[in-house]
């Protein structure tokens, strides 16, 4: 069967709810079926990605690290809204570096995070098959 | 056209609930195929089948069931998010050493393979949320 393109946006701050942590879960999962699989963040959602992140005050699981495992499970295409940032007094600095090894450039590491504008967004959105909002 | 599913939001509280139910419903009337509706996050708690809700309102995981019968459509809530939130049929709730179990009829288990796979099935994955 021919693979799809499956967009997961993430819309919500990463503490305060779970709706963050239990996305994470289903790209994981969703990673083993060899789908194309994308990661969008707007709006509060853009928070998930914050470096730094401690969840001990609130006695809640800090999934954050767990961003990091992304590129093993060949996850590469991470889109983060450019106005969601800058709304929010952000930058591409603030957030984990997320990498993956490309295969088809002999190992090299490479940046998964890409801020785009919300027109940019748009068109990766338009071109998905299979759409999840968190 | 073949639908899938998915719920994100408890009985009640949102109209998420209700409008999945509509939609799957209206679908399946019009002769669509609806391939599974899987319930995550909160969702998972219209599969209890101990909620006692006010005659005069609507039952909504008595409604899921008698759909689920109906048009033999596959009602599945995510295991984990099951777990979490104490939605337990009889081999969960054996396995855990609970004293009890609250599953509705026609709703089953399973893992969240299913809602990747329902969405490679699927002409239109639907997302029912907040």
């Amino acid at each position: 069967m021919a693979s799809k393109k499956f967009l997961y946006i993430n819309r919500k701050a990463p503490h305060g709810s779970i709706y963050a942590q239990e996305s994470l879960e289903v790209v994981l999962i969703g990673a083993a079926f060899e789908q194309n699989v994308t990661l969008a963040f707007i709006d509060d959602g853009v928070y998930q990605l914050l470096q730094n992140q401690d969840t001990s005050g609130i006695g809640t699981k800090n999934f954050a690290p767990t961003f990091r495992a992304l590129g093993d499970y060949d996850v590469s295409q991470i889109y983060v809204e450019r106005e969601s940032l800058e709304l929010r007094g952000l930058s591409k600095d603030d957030l984990i570096p997320l990498t993956y090894e490309d295969e088809d450039d002999d190992w090299a590491e490479k940046d998964s995070i890409h801020v785009v504008s919300s027109l940019e967004l748009a068109d990766i959105i338009e071109q998905q098959d299979v759409i999840l909002n968190f | 056209m073949k639908f899938a599913i998915l719920v994100n939001e408890g009985p009640y509280t949102h109209q998420a609930s209700d409008s999945a139910y509509h939609f799957t419903e209206a679908a399946l009337r019009a002769g669509h195929a609806v391939v599974r509706v899987f319930f995550y996050h909160d969702g998972v708690n219209n599969g209890t089948r101990l909620s006692v809700p006010p005659q005069d309102d609507r039952n909504i995981s008595e409604r899921w069931s008698a759909l689920a019968e109906q048009y033999d459509v596959e009602l599945i809530l995510c295991v984990a998010a099951a777990q979490r939130r104490g939605l337990l049929d009889e081999d969960e709730a054996k396995r855990a050493g609970k004293d009890g179990n609250n599953m509705a009829p026609g709703f089953q288990i399973s893992g969240l393979g299913q809602l990747i796979d329902a969405g490679i099935q699927a002409d239109r994955l639907i997302v029912f949320g907040d």
